[in-house]
């Protein structure tokens, strides 16, 4: 469902150029559970990124679900983040005025989702992930494994096929970062593709594929802990 | 993928109550310069309607005619030769009843002279007139009855007397009826003239009336000083003035020898200049709203750039640039049409005060100014806003998420 062919994304840093992401080619399939890890800097965030449509290439393809959604304009690919991708960000980055409720309810006001409906769906989106009595509390009011929940439900509300979540547990307390993470493959199980960036080796390692990146290539790609070393001398 | 507008709202309102201090702010930015356009207009306007107020007491769709050519006075060929101008009549005054757009006319006279009761005297105004004057002056009476309606060569012996006349002259005693003494003629007191003091020029609580004759008889003259006409309607005016020139040119031999003034004229100058003012100093105030649009840019900037985090956020769960622009430009909208209300009922409260502290002056805001000063403080609100939207519209999701 994912296809990254020859992907480059440089920054121009002063009059140096960043290679942030080089010539990453890589398939995901829907339903897979994917870990992406490696030190600092070297370009994990930058894919997740480009994953997500909050970023452009410099250069190379991205297909998703079979289409092309690199040459998109900036009006689609906002509908496809919003109907087609989730985000869970190590912020949490809920909006502070706003309850859970409000805040779950953000992407279906986007959508232009009738009232009834989104209603329905936050409900039953924060009741999933047991915070049925925090709906009307506001983020201020509410600890750090719940505030990633309420952005777990609202990465989800919408149904995504995919759900993206850069160092969802950099944030938390080790037990809080555990609940979240079996949230999160709970959620694969019933069918959602999961990718996460931690740089966390042992929740990396739980991730059916694990990948690792370095100064911004993709360095391994192990499937089920069978490691399939890419080549990268020959290039 | 559109946004319903009750949503919309709801979320420009929950940005407004979640940044107190920057909406006040803004607030009290619109409110000042939509209430200064308010209670400056209405200073102007009740300073216009006062003086138009003053001048149409003289009285409605009023033509004078004043004997001799004002335009040509100083090389006039009649005077070179020694001639005065050809005096106005009372036959004059006659023929100028003869059009049907006019509605009435008086002629009138005037001469100071002794008037004298029981011992007691003054000098004063006397004013030879008709029965018509009440009603092209719109002069009320205090007592008693006006100058009947008669023939205006009849010199019948009333008199007509002003409030402080009669105070002076016959004290707490009772006046109409009584008989005093103008010059070397009796006249019997039949009215009274109250105070309603709007009239320029003339006190008319310190004159005496008389048939315009009976001045002429007193006055030992067979002129009159002026005619004046009322013309049926605003529209009229123009014809009856070309009525009067042409009529009395044929009377006088053909010599156009009378000025027609209107006081339209005189009314419609003191109306351009007083509405020029109201103009200029909402104009002014409308600028300084202006001015408060760039407060407004600036604090909506800062608005943004507080709400970064918020905005990449609004971004990476699908809203696009248009989605970012409505949603800052109704905070914008939200925010000005709620300042200019502020303003609009400060401005009112404001020449509420005026007219408390001034009664003569009818400080009410023209509706042109208060539409205008509540068009503008919206229209900059969201002019102003529209580069701190854009810029917004703009931002780049992943580096205003990543900031804190
Ligand atoms: N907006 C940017 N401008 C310049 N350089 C950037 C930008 N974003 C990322 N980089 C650079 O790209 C590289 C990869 O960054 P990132 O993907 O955030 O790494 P990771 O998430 O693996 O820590 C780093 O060297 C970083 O400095
Ligand atoms: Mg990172």
């Amino acid at each position: 469902m994912i296809e990254l062919t020859h992907i480059h994304r440089n920054f121009q840093v002063g009059d140096q150029v960043v290679h942030a992401l080089d010539d990453v080619t890589l398939n995901i399939a829907a339903g897979e559970y994917v870990s992406i890890m490696g030190p600092s800097g070297s370009g994990k965030s930058t894919l997740l990124n480009l994953l997500g449509l909050l970023d452009r290439p410099t250069s190379g393809t991205y297909r998703l679900n079979g289409r092309d959604v690199t040459s998109l304009s900036d009006i689609e690919q906002a509908r496809v983040r919003n109907h087609e991708i989730g985000f869970v960000f190590q912020m949490f980055h809920l909006v502070p005025r706003l309850t859970a409720e409000e805040n779950v309810e953000l992407p279906l006001m986007l959508a232009g989702m009738p009232v009834e409906e989104r209603r329905k769906k936050v409900a039953s989106a924060l009741k999933d992930l047991g915070l049925e009595a925090r709906s009307h509390h506001r983020p201020e009011q509410l600890s750090g494994g719940q505030r990633q929940r309420v952005a777990i439900a609202r990465a989800t509300v919408t149904e995504p096929r995919v759900l993206l979540a850069d160092e969802p547990t950099g944030n938390l307390d080790h037990k809080s970062g555990e609940d979240v993470i079996h949230i999160l493959e709970q959620l694969n199980q019933r069918g959602i593709t999961l990718i996460i960036v931690t740089h966390d080796l042992e929740m990396g390692q739980r991730a059916k594929r694990q990948l690792r990146m370095l100064d911004g290539r993709l360095h391994s790609d192990h499937s089920d802990g069978q490691p399939a070393e890419l080549d990268h001398g020959a290039s | 993928m559109a946004l319903h507008s009750a949503d919309i709202a709801r979320f420009s309102w929950g940005a407004l109550r979640g940044y107190p201090t920057r909406t006040v702010l803004m607030l009290v930015a619109m409110a000042i310069g939509v209430s200064a356009v308010v209670v400056l207009t209405s200073l102007g306007e009740g300073a216009r309607l006062y003086v138009m107020d003053k001048f149409a007491s003289l009285g409605t769709n009023l033509i004078i005619v004043i004997p001799g050519r004002s335009e040509t006075a100083g090389i006039n060929p009649s005077t070179m030769m020694g001639e005065t101008p050809r005096d106005l009549t009372l036959d004059d005054a006659l023929a100028l009843t003869r059009s049907y757009k006019v509605r009435r006319i008086s002629p009138i006279n005037v001469g100071s002279a002794r008037v004298t009761h029981a011992g007691r005297a003054r000098d004063t105004v006397i004013l030879g007139t008709s029965a018509e004057m009440l009603a092209i002056r719109h002069w009320e009476l205090a007592q008693g009855k006006f100058i009947p309606k008669m023939d205006l060569d009849r010199a019948t012996s009333v008199a007509v007397i002003g409030k402080k006349i009669r105070d002076e002259l016959f004290g707490a005693e009772r006046a109409i009826g009584k008989w005093l003494r103008i010059g070397d003629r009796r006249f019997r007191v039949i009215g009274i003239m109250g105070s309603e003091g709007r009239s320029i020029g003339v006190d008319v609580q310190e004159i005496v009336m008389i048939p315009v004759a009976s001045a002429q008889q007193l006055f030992n003259t067979s002129s009159v000083f002026r005619i004046l006409v009322e013309a049926k309607t605003r529209e009229a005016i123009e014809p009856v003035k070309q009525f009067i020139i042409d009529t009395l040119q044929k009377r006088h031999q053909g010599k156009k020898d009378v000025t027609v003034i209107t006081q339209d004229a005189v009314l419609a100058t003191f109306d351009r200049i007083l509405g020029a003012l109201t103009y200029a100093v909402g104009g002014i105030a409308a600028i300084s709203l202006a001015v408060a649009g760039i407060l407004i840019m600036n604090v909506m900037l800062v608005a943004v750039s507080q709400r970064t985090a918020e905005i990449g956020l609004l971004k990476a769960l699908g809203a696009s640039p248009r989605h970012i622009i409505t949603l800052i430009l109704a905070e914008a909208f939200l925010l000005s049409s709620l300042g200019a209300i502020a303003g609009y009922l400060l401005g009112q409260l404001g020449s509420w005060i005026i007219r408390y502290a001034f009664p003569v002056l009818p400080a009410y805001a023209p509706a042109w100014a208060v539409l205008i000063s509540l068009l503008v403080a919206i229209v900059t609100g969201l002019l102003f806003s529209l580069m701190p939207a854009r810029r917004a519209a703009r931002l780049d999701p992943v580096q205003a998420l990543s900031r804190r």
